[in-house]
């Protein structure tokens, strides 16, 4: 079987993932496979419209519903496939054994409703649990997650709360019921880089306290090299490569990557030259190419059959996986 | 002669309270900077959220009235200048925000959009403004079939170069960009940033760049300054602020970049906490404060002004942070 891992918590297959819109069906996820190795972090990149969310959505099934739906492939969650499982079922799971934390704090929570009840929701909707129980419980995880006298912040709305502190309430949330797989989509954009490295020694530290998986979904290059250990390259609702960050940072195939990686500002660039960047932007999915999808942007030539044909995704190097289209990874 | 001199710059809020909403206490959004911005050059402005980067910059184009100090641009003093006085200065001081999608009209066309500052400043006839629209369109990298959609039809980037194209229009001097690239994904995020390059040695502009991703700031300043709390802590060219940082502040900024080489991970100082309020900002230096130093009890009363310490390196001289 293709990259199956011995020891991976989540295993997703040919994910197809589609809109249904006035314009008809638009296919945002189209064929994605990876895995989770247990207790290990891995990243999903690539630029905005290039499907990243919708792989996360479709893996917790919180796609907007009617018009989001997955039309193929399968999720393996320790074994269950989650495309398939009863909704009852997957309501057990979310929240308890899959966690989400999501980009803007400050929309995720509920703005009229404490810190503790939100909390304290999150328990009660998985266990019963007498009330000294869950305020002693939801105190400890904001102990945990670094909030200064949660005794007195358990009382307050998020609104009282600075952008980092919001975000940690939101990680003690997820992390409250202990779960094995945290699904963090962008949690850290909206964040000053102080504050975000403060968050994601944070959700490193409980990884390792709590022994869990995380797919950590950005865009910034940074933040996968600082945290993943494996990386997934997303464009245009395909998996273009995937590698170990190692690997990928210092040997990327796919000229995507290539040219994110290049167009990162680094701080031993020469000040005020031109910034290598990639032309153009994500092609909106109302018309994508069947073959090679940056065929466009990349500026390399690509003939009639790239166009046409689906490139293949082959092992390139050992664990080193690569959209097999011949121009974009010569 | 520097094009905009910014002298012991004050910007106060007023916090009201009580029954009569009188003004209990001040916000020092900016307490007392001093900067200069030279004819083509570009100098950055970094620190965290709610450190007064934008309140100064939204000053400087006297969006908001200085509540002290004093700010003159080619040589004219603008602090107190009233709506008239300011009309021919709006034409040379320029402003381009982080969120284009905010800062667009969403019922303009961006024609509309282009055109509206050729009206407001009363240039050029009606067939001279349409070519000037076409040739601005040209110059951002955007097609002329643009002119006549609106913005919501445009991705983040082309949006941005919308809000580009408005701001060099009238052929400005200087241009305030607040975060202009912070809403962008990475790759987009260079396309712009290499349009702001080649428009300033074309144009010759000088930029005050406001933004808190680091390495973004490096590679576009001459010039760097570092803002915490309302005051400038460091000054310096470029380089030697990310060579060889002498305040805390700055150190900590930079730590906190996160280096995308998964080769280089290392272990790091983080900086806890956030950014306090400026509403009752500490005594002495505030930084110190935060960072609970033993020695920040000898800055509570002793002079802070900037200090020379290497050609054009200036520090706020506090012994907690400069040690």
């Amino acid at each position: 079987m293709m990259m199956s891992t011995p020891d991976s918590i989540l295993e997703v297959r040919d994910l197809v993932t589609a809109f249904d819109t006035d314009a008809g069906r638009m296919t945002a996820v189209d064929g994605v496979s990876f895995s989770v190795p247990r207790g290990k972090t891995l990243g999903i990149v690539g630029e905005s419209g290039c499907g990243k969310s919708v792989t996360a959505f479709s893996i917790t099934r919180l796609l907007p519903q009617p018009h989001g739906q997955i039309l193929g492939g399968s999720i393996r969650f320790e074994g269950k496939d989650l495309v398939t499982l009863p909704l009852a079922e997957m309501q057990a799971l979310r929240g308890s054994a899959i966690s989400m934390i999501f980009q803007e704090p400050m929309t995720a929570l509920n703005p009229v409703q404490t810190v503790g009840r939100q909390l304290g929701e999150a328990i009660l909707l998985h266990e019963k649990c007498s009330r000294q129980a869950v305020l002693s419980r939801s105190i400890e995880m904001l102990q945990r997650v670094r909030i200064p006298a949660p005794e007195t912040r358990i009382h307050e709305y998020p609104h009282q709360l600075s952008g980092g502190m919001r975000q940690r309430v939101m990680i003690a949330m997820a992390l409250i019921n202990k779960p094995r797989l945290l699904i963090a989509d962008e949690p850290t954009t909206a964040l000053d880089v102080t504050v975000q490295a403060q968050i994601l020694a944070l959700i490193s530290d409980l990884q390792k306290e709590m022994g869990m998986s995380v797919i950590l979904i950005t865009h910034d290059l940074g933040v996968i090299a600082e945290t993943c250990d494996e990386v997934i390259v997303m464009y245009a609702g395909r998996v273009v490569e995937r590698a170990s960050v190692y690997d990928l940072f210092a040997r990327p195939r796919h000229a995507y990557t290539r040219g994110l990686l290049a167009s990162i500002p680094r701080l031993d660039h020469l000040p005020k030259t031109r910034l290598p960047a990639i032309p153009g932007n994500v092609p909106s999915i109302e018309n994508l190419l069947p073959g090679c999808r940056f065929a466009e942007r990349s500026g390399l030539p690509h003939s009639p059959e790239q166009l046409r044909i689906r490139p293949t995704f082959i092992e390139a190097a050992p664990g080193h996986w690569v959209e097999n289209c011949p121009a974009c990874t010569a | 002669m520097s094009l905009l001199s910014i002298q012991n710059l004050k910007m106060y809020f007023p916090v009201r309270g009580g029954v009569l909403m009188r003004s209990v206490a001040s916000c020092k959004a900016v307490d007392g900077i001093s900067l200069d911005v030279a004819k083509g050059e570009t100098v950055g402005l970094v620190g965290e959220s709610g450190c007064g980067k934008t309140t100064l910059g939204k000053a400087i184009v006297r969006l908001l009235k200085p509540t002290e100090g004093s700010i003159s641009f080619d040589g004219q003093d603008i602090t107190h200048a009233g709506h008239h006085a300011l009309r021919p200065m709006r034409r040379h001081v320029q402003m381009i925000f982080q969120d284009p999608a905010e800062s667009l009209n969403p019922r303009h066309t961006v024609r509309d959009i282009l055109e509206e500052p050729f009206i407001v400043q009363k240039i050029g006839s009606k067939a001279e403004r349409q070519t000037w629209i076409a040739e601005l369109l040209d110059k951002v990298g955007l097609s002329s079939s643009a002119a006549d959609r609106f913005p919501f039809e445009f991705s983040g980037g082309q949006r941005q170069r919308i809000g580009i194209a408005r701001a060099i229009a009238l052929k400005p001097k200087l241009i305030v960009c607040d975060e202009p690239v912070s809403a962008l994904d990475v790759s987009v995020q260079s396309q712009v940033l290499n349009l702001l390059l080649e428009l300033q040695k074309e144009m010759g502009l000088s930029y005050l760049f406001i933004a808190h991703g680091l390495n973004v700031v490096k590679h576009m300043s001459d010039r760097v300054a570092v803002m915490y709390l309302g005051k400038i802590m460091e000054l310096a060219p470029a380089g030697e602020l990310y060579h060889n940082p002498r305040h805390a502040y700055s150190k900590a900024l930079l730590d906190a970049i996160p280096v995308p080489d998964p080769a280089l991970r290392r272990p790091r100082q983080l900086l806890q906490g956030d950014v306090p309020s400026p509403i009752n900002p500490p005594e002495g230096c505030a930084f110190g404060h935060r960072m609970n130093h033993p020695r920040w009890k000898e800055s509570v009363g002793m002079d802070l002004t900037l200090k020379e310490v290497a050609p054009g390196h200036w520090v706020q001289p506090c012994p907690c942070c400069t040690s």
